[in-house]
C-alpha cells in the first residue's frame, strides 16, 4: 500500500515473447514500483517465469517495451540486469555451496589488497551485510553447512550488495518451513522500508496475501489484471488464476457419467495414513475400478507428492498400501508395475521422456522392461502395438522410427500415454498430462481418460486446471499445503466449494 | 563479536554449530601421513632421519608440480590425462635444445611454454567445443607423446654444464638437503596456495566446480578461467618435465607413462573430489608424499616386492573413496 | 548421397578405406592374401588378428559407455588374465595337457569375471562414479597381476594355449575367430534382446528409465561384468601370443585404444545410443593405423601421434558446435508443414539454473 503514487521503477508494457508456435507471453503490461512487494500469481505456463526472464534479458520479448528508471532497456542477461539495479534470487539458492558465506556475498565486488582478495575486509564486509538483514551467522563457514532457509536469505544478501532498486524473488519460500518463511519475511519488509520493489512469486496464498502489497495475475500468457491485496479475497484470486467465470463452468459438459459403484466393492488401492517426510502429510485414500479420481490443488500442495507415493516412485515412511486388499509395499516403481500401477510424472522431460530413442522404443519401453531383457517382444507384435497406439492416440508424425526429441510436447505426451497403456495397467495415476500441450491435443486425452476408466480402469487425475479435474472427475481430492484436505463427489462438486477448499476457505 | 548484535529474528532460525567439514578429507590424509611416518620410525632404523626426509622430497619433485597443476584442472570438475606425456615431452625439448647448444635461459622457457600450449588447446577444445575432458586431454596424452618420439626416439644425456651446474645445486643445513628441484617445487605448491586463495580466479575455480551455472549467474568469468585451468595445468607438466630433466639429467622419450595416474591419484588420496570443487593444494601436496613414502616404506622392508605399492596405493584409493562418498550422502 | 554422408558408419569407413588405400598405394601386394600350409597369410590377416584383443575390449567398454561410464581397468585386467593363465600352466607339471589349459583359462577368466563384479559394485551399488571406481583397480589391478607372477615375465611353453594366441582354424587366426565370434554373439544378443533398448534407454534418461521399470542398477552391473570378462578374454589372446605374462606391458593403454575405437565408431562418450558395428570398424581403424605407420616406414612409436590427429578430428566433428555450424553450413530450412522439434518455455530454463 505504500507509495502508491510512485513512478514505477519497472514499466514493462505490451510484452510477447514467443517460442514458435507457442506464444507464452502475449502483450503483458506489468508496472513495479519502489517501495512495494508486489506478487506475480498464475498456474503452470501462465507465463510468470516468462515475464521475469523477458525482464532480466535470459529471453528477448518480440514486442513490447521494458522501463527501467524511465529508460528503455533489454538487458543481455541477469548479469547484466544486476549492473542496473534488478537482481534475481531463484528458487533453488544459485550460489556456490562449496565457497564461504563471505565470498558468497562479496565475489564479483570483492575488496582487494595487493591484487589479492583481501579476506578480512571482505569477512567484515559480509559480516555487515548479513547483520543488516538480521542475520548472525560465520562469514567464513562454507555456505553448504546451512540451512536452505540461511542460504536463500544469503542468496538475498548478495542481491542487495550492489545498489539494488529491484529484487526479483523467483519461488524463494518453497523448500522452506514456517519459522524461516516469517524471517524472510521480515527481511522482505525490511528491505521494501528501504525503497526497493520486489517482485514476489509463491505458490502458497496464505503468504501472498501475509506479505504483499499488490498482485498481478496472469492466465495463459495474458493479463488478468493487477489488483491491490487488499481488495481481492481468495476465493476470486483462485478464479482469477485458473480461469473460466462460474457460469461458463457449469455450463460445461460433463464428460464423465456419475455411475454409482456398488458400495460393497474392495478398493482396487487403498492407503491407509501414508506419508512422506518432507514430501506430505499422512493420507488414507480408496481407489476403486472404473473410476476417475481428480487431485485438485495448487502447485507444491502435495497433490504430486501424493502421487509419487502411491506408484513407488517414492518411498513412504509411514503408512500402509493394499492391493486389492492385499498389503503391500511399492518401495520400487517396478515394484508398483508388477501390481498393474502405471505412473507419468509431471516433468516429462526429465522423467518421462527417452529423447534419443524412436517412437517405437519409447512405447514398448515399459512393457519390455516388464518382460525383462531376455524375453525380447516379438518384432511383429511391437509393430502391431505401436501402429496401433500411433493410430488409436493420433500420434504425429506417425513414424514408429521418428527420435523422441522431434516431437512436439503433445505428442510426446501421447506416447508416454501409449508407453503406459502397453503394459495394461489397473491403475494409471498421470499427473499434469496436459500441461503445455494445445487444446485438441488436450481434448483428447480428457477422452481417452474418460474411456479408460468406462473400460473399468482406476485412474487418478492430477491437472493444474481446475475445470478440468471437474470435468472428468468421478471423485476429487483437494490438497493444501502438503496436506490432503477433503475428498468429495465429482458429481456435486461446484467449482465454487473446490476453490473454497483450495484457498483454505471451505471446511475439510 | 556477534553474540552483541542485534539478532532480529535470529532466534527463529536454526543456526547450526560449524564443523566445516572441508577440512575432513585432508585431515585424514595427514592422518594417513602421520601414521606412516610413526609406523616407518618405528620399524626402521634412520627412517625419520633428515636425509630419508629430504630424499622423499627430492625423488617427487616433479610428481608434486604435477599434483599441483591437476589440483586446479580437477577442482573445476576436469581432468588431465595428458601431464605425463607433456612432461615427458618437456625433457625431450630441454635435452634436444641444449644439446643442439641453446643456452638454458633460452630452453627452460621453451620447454615449460610446450606445456601451456598444450594446456591451452585442452582449455580451448573442452570449454568452447565442448569436448569431455577426458577425451581432450587424452587426444593431448597422444600427441605429446608422439610428439616425443618425432623429437628424439633415443634418451638424449644432458651435458650443458651451466644446466647441469643449476640441476645439482644443492643447500645443506644439518642433514637436511634442498635440491634446486624441490625448491622450484615448494615455490610453485606457494603460488599455486596463494592464487587459489587469494585471487578471484582462484575461487572461480572453486566456484565453477561447485556449480558452472551458479558460477555463471554470480557473474564470474567462467570460460576465462576454465580455460586458464588447463593452462595452469599444461604449464605444470612443462614445468614438471623440466624439474624431471633436472633430476635425471637426460630426456626421454618414454619417461612418465602413467604418470598422470600417480598425480591423480595424490590429487584424490590429498581430499580432492573429483567432481570438482573441494580440495587443496597443500592436500594434494600431502598425498604425493603418502605415495613417496608407500614406495621408501616398501624399499626399507626389503622383503616386500615393488607390486605392492600399486596395490597399497589401489587400497588407499578405495578408502578415501568410499570415505568421501559417505560423507557426501550423508550431507544430503 | 547426403544420406550416406550421414550414416553413422560413414565417417570411420571413409577412414578405414583412407588408411587401405595409402597402405596398397605405399606397398602394392599390401591386400594379396596367399595360402601356405593351408593357412592364410598376409596383411590384412595380420589386422584381424592384432584387432582381435582391441575388439573385446571394446566391445564390453561400449556396453559401458552405453550407460555413461567408464572403464578405465580394462588393461590392469588383461595383464592379470594373462598372469593367472601362464601362471597356473607354469606350475602345473603337464602344460601340454588339454585339461590343465581349460583349468588355467577357465581360472583366469573367472577371476576377470570376480574383477568386472567388483567395478559394477562400486559403481552401481555404492554410486562411486565410474571413472574413480575404476581407476582403482586400474592402479591396484597391474599389482595384483605382479603378485600373481612374483613380478617375473613367466614364459611357458603350452602347444594348446599357444593356439589362441597364433594357431589357425579353418585357415583364420585363431585368435581372429574368437574374438569376431563372441563380438558376433554378443551384438546379435544385444540388438535381438531388448538388452540393447534398454541399455539405451539407462543411459540416455536414467530416472525415465527408472520410472518405466527398468532395472538400470542390475544392467549397469552386468556390462562392468561383461566388460571385465570380455578384458580377461583380450588378456589370454594377448599372453598367449607372447607365451609370456609381462604384468608391466600386457594390455598397456589397451583401455585408451579401447575408448578411441569407441568414440571413433561414433558412440558419444556422454552415453545413450551406441553402435557396435562402428566399434568393430574404429578397432580395425586403429589397428590399420598401426599397420600403416610400419608399412610407410615411420617408426611405430610415432602411432601416437597420428592416434590423436584421429581423436582430435573425430571428436571435434562430433563436438555440438561443430556440428552446429556444419548443420546451418549443409541444411538447408526445411519446410514448416513437419513437426518441429517442440520448443516449449521451458526448454530455455537450463539456462537460468
Amino acid at each position: 500500500m505504500t507509495q502508491q503514487t510512485a513512478p514505477a521503477v519497472v514499466e514493462m508494457t505490451g510484452i510477447s515473447v514467443e517460442f514458435p508456435p507457442v506464444r507464452a507471453l502475449d502483450g503483458v503490461d506489468f508496472r513495479l514500483r519502489p517501495g512495494e512487494i508486489h506478487a506475480l500469481m498464475g498456474e503452470n505456463g501462465a507465463g510468470k517465469s516468462t515475464l521475469i526472464k523477458a525482464l532480466t534479458g535470459i529471453h528477448s520479448p518480440t514486442a513490447g517495451t521494458i522501463l527501467v528508471d524511465g529508460v528503455e532497456r533489454r538487458f543481455t542477461g541477469p548479469a547484466d540486469a544486476r549492473a542496473h539495479g534488478v537482481s534475481t534470487v531463484y528458487q533453488e539458492v544459485n550460489l556456490c555451496e562449496n565457497l564461504t558465506v563471505a565470498e558468497n556475498i562479496m565475489l564479483g565486488a570483492e575488496p582487494r589488497l595487493l591484487g589479492g582478495l583481501h579476506w578480512p575486509a571482505m569477512r567484515r564486509q559480509a559480516a555487515s551485510h548479513l547483520e543488516r538483514m538480521g542475520l548472525s551467522i560465520d562469514p567464513s563457514s562454507s555456505l553448504g553447512s546451512h540451512s536452505l532457509a540461511v542460504q536463500q536469505l544469503v542468496a538475498i544478501c548478495r542481491a542487495t550488495v550492489s545498489d539494488c532498486k529491484v529484487l526479483i524473488l523467483d519461488e524463494p519460500t518453497s523448500s522452506l518451513d514456517t519459522d524461516e518463511v516469517a524471517h524472510l519475511f521480515t527481511v522482505m519488509r525490511a528491505l521494501r522500508d528501504d525503497g526497493v520493489a520486489i517482485l514476489f512469486v509463491s505458490h502458497f496464498l496464505d503468504q501472498i496475501y501475509e506479505v504483499s502489497d499488490r498482485m498481478t495475475v496472469l492466465r495463459n500468457g495474458a493479463l488478468v489484471g493487477e489488483y491491490a491485496t487488499a481488495d481481492l479475497p481468495a476465493a476470486e484470486l483462485v478464479q482469477h488464476m485458473i480461469g473460466r467465470s462460474m457460469e461458463v463452468l457449469e455450463a460445461a459438459e460433463e464428460v464423465v457419467e456419475h455411475a454409482e459403484r456398488p458400495a460393497a466393492a474392495t478398493p482396487l488401492l487403498q492407503v491407509v495414513g501414508l506419508g512422506r517426510k518432507g514430501s506430505v502429510q499422512p493420507f488414507d485414500l480408496d481407489l476403486y475400478e472404473g473410476e476417475v479420481v481428480g487431485l485438485a490443488g495448487l502447485l507444491g500442495s502435495g497433490r504430486t507428492e501424493l502421487a509419487r507415493l502411491l506408484t513407488g516412485a517414492d518411498r513412504a515412511d509411514v503408512g500402509q498400501t493394499r492391493v486389492s486388499g492385499q498389503t503391500t509395499r511399492l518401495r520400487t516403481p517396478r515394484a508398483a508395475m508388477g501390481h498393474g500401477i502405471a505412473y507419468t510424472s509431471e516433468d516429462r522431460k526429465g522423467e518421462g521422456v527417452v529423447d534419443g530413442l524412436t517412437v517405437r522404443e519409447n512405447i514398448v519401453l515399459a512393457l519390455q522392461a516388464r518382460r525383462g531383457w531376455m524375453r525380447p517382444l516379438p518384432r511383429k507384435q511391437v509393430d502391431e502395438l505401436v501402429a496401433s497406439y500411433i493410430q488409436q492416440l493420433g500420434i504425429r508424425p506417425a513414424d514408429p522410427e521418428a527420435l523422441l526429441r522431434n516431437l512436439s510436447g503433445g505428442n510426446q505426451q501421447k506416447v508416454l500415454l501409449a508407453r503406459w497403456l502397453a503394459t495394461a495397467p489397473q491403475l494409471l495415476v498421470l499427473d499434469e498430462p496436459t500441461r503445455g500441450i494445445d487444446v485438441g491435443a488436450k481434448a483428447e486425452i480428457q477422452k481417452l481418460v474418460a474411456d479408460l476408466a468406462a473400460e473399468g480402469m482406476s485412474v487418478v487425475f492430477i491437472s493444474a486446471e481446475l475445470e478440468e479435474v471437474l470435468r472428468i472427475s468421478h471423485r476429487i481430492a483437494v490438497m493444501r499445503d502438503r496436506r490432503k484436505v477433503a475428498e468429495i463427489d465429482g458429481g456435486r462438486a461446484t467449482m465454487d466449494q473446490v476453490v473454497d477448499l483450495i484457498a483454505g476457505g471451505g471446511t475439510a | 563479536m556477534t553474540t552483541s548484535a542485534p539478532a532480529r529474528a535470529s532466534r527463529a532460525l536454526k543456526i547450526p554449530t560449524r564443523l566445516d567439514r572441508r577440512y575432513l578429507p585432508v585431515l585424514g590424509t595427514f592422518v594417513v601421513l602421520a601414521l606412516m611416518l610413526i609406523l616407518g620410525g618405528s620399524r626402521y632404523e634412520n627412517f625419520l632421519s633428515p636425509a630419508v626426509v629430504s630424499n622423499l622430497f627430492i625423488n617427487n619433485a616433479h610428481l608434486i608440480v604435477l599434483a599441483v597443476g591437476m589440483t586446479f584442472v580437477i577442482l573445476t570438475g576436469g581432468i588431465d590425462l595428458s601431464v605425463g606425456s607433456v612432461l615427458a615431452l618437456s625433457t625431450v625439448v630441454t635435452a634436444t635444445l641444449l644439446q643442439a647448444g641453446l643456452p638454458p635461459a633460452v630452453v627452460i622457457p621453451l620447454a615449460v611454454g610446450a606445456g601451456t600450449v598444450i594446456g591451452l588447446a585442452h582449455g580451448v577444445m573442452v570449454h568452447y567445443f565442448q569436448v569431455q575432458p577426458f577425451v581432450a586431454t587424452l587426444a593431448g596424452m597422444f600427441f605429446a607423446r608422439g610428439l616425443c618420439f618425432v623429437i628424439a626416439p633415443e634418451s638424449i644425456a644432458i651435458d650443458n654444464a651451466s644446466f647441469v651446474g643449476l640441476a645439482s645445486w644443492v643447500q645443506i643445513f644439518g642433514g637436511w638437503r634442498m635440491s634446486s628441484g624441490v625448491l622450484i617445487a615448494l615455490v610453485v605448491v606457494g603460488a599455486g596456495f596463494l592464487v587459489l586463495h587469494f585471487t578471484r580466479f582462484g575461487r572461480t575455480v572453486y566456484a565453477i566446480g561447485g556449480g558452472e551455472q551458479s558460477a555463471l549467474l554470480m557473474g564470474l568469468p567462467v570460460a576465462r578461467t576454465k580455460v586458464l585451468a588447463y593452462v595452469v595445468s599444461g604449464t605444470c607438466a612443462g614445468l614438471g618435465g623440466l624439474l624431471f630433466a633436472m633430476y635425471s639429467r637426460s630426456g626421454y622419450s618414454l619417461t612418465g607413462v602413467a604418470m598422470e595416474l600417480d598425480a591423480i591419484a595424490a590429487v584424490v588420496i590429498g581430499g580432492t573430489l573429483l567432481t570438482g570443487g573441494t580440495g587443496f593444494v597443500l592436500g594434494s601436496v600431502l598425498g604425493v608424499l603418502v605415495l613417496g613414502l608407500i614406495q621408501t616404506i616398501i624399499t626399507f622392508e626389503g622383503t616386500l616386492s615393488s607390486w605392492w605399492t600399486k596395490i597399497v596405493i589401489g587400497v588407499l584409493l578405495l578408502i578415501f573413496v568410499v570415505l568421501q562418498r559417505a560423507l557426501s550422502l550423508r550431507k544430503t | 548421397m547426403t544420406k550416406l554422408l550421414r550414416h553413422h558408419l560413414f565417417w570411420p569407413v571413409a577412414a578405414l578405406v583412407v588408411l587401405l588405400v595409402a597402405n596398397t598405394v605405399a606397398r602394392p601386394s599390401f591386400l594379396a592374401i596367399t595360402v601356405r600350409d593351408g593357412h592364410l597369410f598376409g596383411a590384412p590377416i595380420d589386422i584381424l588378428r592384432t584387432t582381435a584383443p582391441l575388439l573385446l575390449v571394446a566391445l564390453g567398454m561400449t556396453l559401458v559407455i552405453a550407460t555413461r561410464g567408464i572403464d578405465l581397468s580394462v588393461g590392469a585386467v588383461v595383464a592379470v588374465s594373462g598372469a593367472v593363465a601362464l601362471s597356473h600352466l607354469a606350475s602345473s607339471p603337464n602344460p601340454d595337457s588339454p585339461v590343465t589349459v581349460l583349468t588355467a583359462v577357465g581360472l583366469a577368466l573367472a577371476l576377470c569375471l570376480v574383477l568386472g563384479v567388483w567395478n559394477g559394485f562400486l559403481v552401481s551399488v555404492l554410486g562411486i562414479q565410474p571413472i574413480i571406481a575404476t581407476l582403482i583397480l586400474m592402479t591396484a589391478g597391474r599389482g595384483v597381476a605382479m603378485l600373481i607372477t612374483g613380478g617375473m615375465i613367466t614364459t611357458v611353453n603350452s602347444g594348446p594355449f599357444k593356439t589362441l594366441g597364433s594357431g589357425f582354424w579353418l585357415g583364420l587366426p585363431v585368435a581372429a575367430v574368437i574374438a569376431f565370434g563372441v563380438f558376433a554373439v554378443v551384438a546379435f544378443v544385444v540388438r535381438r534382446t531388448a538388452l540393447g533398448m534398454l541399455l539405451e534407454a539407462t543411459g540416455i534418461n536414467p530416472a525415465a528409465s527408472r520410472l518405466s521399470g527398468v532395472r538400470s542398477k542390475t544392467l549397469t552391473w552386468t556390462v562392468y561384468t561383461a566388460s571385465g570378462l570380455f578384458a580377461g578374454l583380450a588378456g589370454l589372446l594377448i599372453s598367449a601370443d607372447t607365451m609370456a605374462a609381462d604384468a608391466n606391458n600386457a594390455g598397456l593403454f589397451i583401455e585408451l585404444d579401447a575408448i578411441l575405437a569407441v568414440v571413433i565408431g561414433g558412440t558419444a562418450l556422454s552415453g545413450g545410443k551406441f553402435n557396435l558395428s562402428g566399434t568393430l570398424v574404429g578397432a580395425l581403424v586403429i589397428a590399420t593405423l598401426e599397420r600403416t605407420v610400419t608399412v610407410l616406414g615411420i617408426s611405430p612409436l610415432v602411432t601416437p601421434l597420428f592416434m590423436a590427429l584421429v581423436v582430435i578430428v573425430v571428436t571435434l566433428l562430433q563436438s555440438p558446435r561443430m556440428r552446429e555450424r556444419l548443420a546451418s553450413a549443409t541444411r538447408r530450412p526445411t519446410p514448416p508443414s513437419e513437426p518441429q522439434p517442440a520448443a516449449r518455455p521451458d526448454s530455455t530454463e537450463v539456462k537460468a539454473r
